[in-house]
């Protein structure tokens, strides 16, 4: 469950980042499949085209979702399913108990789905008696480990093997000591194939939607949405209203871009085209809200909706490769997490936009062509004129913007400091006021500024002299150069 | 807790949205002559099935499928198997009929199934599967080891011309399948047979 506490992203990435080998190797491993990803982009030559086309069409979606929804709503009722409707989590979590209580259903197996993670609903179940249980192998691994996923694509990311196989030996019974992925993998379908038959009912999140048909499209690797929702006669979808498309051949554009950004891989494995229940079977879809109309409604943030949650800003951030998805404490951690999850508290969340380098590498990888870092950036605005920011952050910024605004006190402090920065003791210097030097040396201060070079410059053109930067009067101590600094 | 109010909640959500100005925006083309193309479909499928872990078989005829079939590594150790391909001639010990079965519970101990696919897509390595010949979906996910028999020449380059080939309207399931099922959730590394099949042999016949 979510706390009413305020997240803050670099104390908990501190916390993360302490461990450096394991956030070296969190790192790379995402690494890895920014790779993969890229690899996949360039089998495509027409990749621009697709994005901008994806992008076009979802433009279209929000331009026109009451008709969408609408429109889907009545096809999928034509096809024999119950549509459903949720303003927002509560209203979600009711409508699947209910559906799920009056048929008597008590084990449910469960397809990976933000949605579902975003409404709480698990907890929500259990508390009711009802068992669920994750059947994606991360989403189980991090079930049992009773933590949210770290990533949307890649949700137990942050775990070694090791670990996994620690787990799986006090829940699933397997060898102590066991680390091999091929052996834990194995256990894991064993354990899970007993809770696909016995399950009374599936639950799925949904990837895309289809006005035009009524169906839907649900991607896995691991075929557990499908063997999900084909043992049991019930079939519970939960849908944000913003996964809609116009036209079934839409999907030709979301398909290819969606598992070639998330895992690199030409498609996933199952992309399963639901329309309609099972032969003497149950559909349920439930719409959920949930905020994405108050995104809708901010011209600024609207284009976040385009988000087909394929978690590539994440593998591409190097802001979330080293912090970890924890650290973030939202559904949806790394870059567009950091838009989502402000929209729905901004200062709860009021960290989360900080949490960029403004790179623009989340906007270059997105298939949707989401205008990430700018709109993170926006944000940052955003939370300064609520003045959600924490106070020393406010206070520095006024300083400096103050000083900015004054160019001769800007010059004077600057020549100051290229004067004394060098004599400075290291506890003067790196100290809490200065979280910059947290994990970085500070640069060697430049013998002259840019100013006075080019004031130099120019006097010596106007003598017809060669330009030649004059020798620095004070060389800087050797403190700089060859820094001992630990962590 | 009583069940919220449906049709309240539908015109709340639709009046929102309907209440936001939001510009026009028109949909793209979807049908354009940058889609890619290869110069042979068939060679492309097959390496990039042979990519996501699949392996595909190109034979001549029925008599050279059957005999291909037969020598399946998981035809050979299969204990419980089933065929939905007309033209596949299989010896019967081991068959099992799918439309005699009530509960697809039953088919849990399916070593291999043997199922039509409708065409193959060259740029994915997937396959457009339908459900109209069998009575449990269930099957192409809960057996342990799937073979599907695609037409040759119903090969398409890319994901548009495959859209472009498929009919909607009524409820139906269908599928595109791309390889084994798999996994990478532990530490990245790939592991072959998830929650479905352990292996798929594609046969373009």
């Amino acid at each position: 469950m979510t706390s009413l506490a305020i997240v803050d992203h670099p104390k908990k990435a501190a916390a993360f980042v302490a461990d450096i080998d394991r956030a070296h190797w969190h790192d790379q491993s995402l690494w890895y499949v920014r790779i993969k990803r890229d690899k996949q982009a360039a089998s495509l030559p027409e990749w621009e085209l697709l994005r901008e086309t994806a992008s076009q069409i979802k433009a279209n979606v929000v331009a026109n979702l009451a008709d969408y929804l609408e429109q889907f709503a009545n096809e999928a009722t034509k096809l024999g399913a119950v549509v459903h409707w949720a303003r927002d989590a509560a209203e979600h979590n009711a409508i699947v108990l209910n559906i799920l209580q009056s048929r008597g259903a008590q084990k449910i197996v469960k397809s990976k789905s933000m949605l579902t993670e975003e409404c709480h609903l698990n907890p929500y179940l259990e508390r009711h008696g009802i068992e669920v249980i994750d059947t994606d192998l991360g989403e189980r691994i991090v079930q049992l480990a009773k933590e949210p996923p770290s990533h949307i694509v890649l949700p137990c990311i942050h775990y070694k093997k090791e670990e996994i196989g620690e787990l799986f030996h006090e829940h699933l019974g397997t060898d102590k000591g066991a680390k091999d992925p091929k052996y834990l993998a194995e256990a894991a379908r064993q354990h899970l194939r007993e809770k696909f038959c016995g399950a009374d009912a599936g639950i799925t999140g949904v990837n895309f939607a289809i006005a035009e048909t009524g169906g839907f499209v649900v991607c896995t690797n691991e075929g557990n949405a499908d063997l999900g929702v084909s043992l049991p006669k019930l079939h519970i979808a939960c849908l944000g209203i913003e996964k809609l498309l116009p036209r079934a051949a839409d999907l030709g554009v979301f398909l290819r871009l969606l598992a070639r950004s998330a895992t690199g891989q030409p498609i996933t494995t199952y992309s399963s085209h639901f329309h309609g229940p099972l032969p003497g079977g149950e559909l349920h879809i439930v719409l959920v809200d949930n905020g994405r109309t108050d995104i809708a409604a901010n011209p600024d943030f609207r284009r976040s909706l385009n988000c087909i949650r394929c978690g590539a800003c994440m593998n591409t951030c190097p802001i979330y490769r080293r912090s970890g998805g924890h650290s973030y404490e939202a559904t949806v951690p790394g870059p567009i997490g950091s838009i989502l999850a402000p929209a729905r508290d901004s200062a709860k969340y009021a960290t989360l936009p900080h949490a960029c380098s403004l790179c623009g590498s989340c906007s270059d990888v997105c298939p949707v062509k989401i205008d990430i870092h700018q709109q993170l950036l926006t944000w940052r605005k955003e939370i300064a004129a609520r003045k959600q920011l924490k106070w020393s952050k406010r206070l520095g910024m006024q300083l400096t913007g103050w000083v900015f605004q004054h160019p001769w006190l800007y010059s004077t402090l600057g020549k100051m400091a290229r004067w004394t920065l060098p004599w400075m003791p290291r506890f003067m210097l790196y100290h809490g006021l200065n979280p910059w030097g947290k994990q970085r040396e500070l640069p060697s201060a430049p013998p002259q500024s840019f100013r006075e070079l080019y004031a130099q410059r120019q006097k010596q053109q106007a003598n017809g002299g060669s330009v030649t930067p004059q020798p620095s009067p004070h060389s800087p101590p050797s403190v700089y150069s060859a820094s001992s600094k630990v962590n | 807790m009583g069940l919220p109010d449906t049709n309240s909640a539908k015109n709340a959500i639709l009046g929102a949205i309907r209440a936001i100005n939001i510009p026009p925006a028109p949909l793209p083309p979807l049908q354009r002559s940058e889609w890619i193309t290869y110069p042979d479909p068939a060679a492309q499928f097959a390496i990039v099935l042979a990519s996501i872990g699949g392996t595909c078989e190109t034979v001549a005829d029925t008599a050279e499928l059957n005999e291909k079939l037969r020598h399946l590594p998981a035809f050979t150790t299969a204990r419980q198997i089933v065929n939905l391909v007309p033209h596949v001639n299989l010896p019967a010990e081991h068959l099992l009929k799918e439309q005699e079965i009530a509960d697809p519970h039953h088919l849990v101990d399916v070593d291999l199934a043997i199922m039509p696919g409708e065409f193959a897509v060259a740029e994915n390595g997937a396959v457009w599967c339908v459900t109209r010949h069998l009575r449990h979906r269930v099957l192409y996910f809960i057996t342990q080891h799937l073979a599907l028999v695609v037409p040759r020449e119903q090969i398409v380059h890319n994901m548009h011309q495959a859209y472009e080939r498929l009919a909607w309207g009524q409820a139906e399931f269908g599928l595109f399948l791309a390889g084994p099922s798999k996994t990478a959730d532990i530490e990245q590394s790939l592991v072959i047979g998830a929650h479905g099949a352990r292996s798929l042999t594609v046969f373009l016949v």
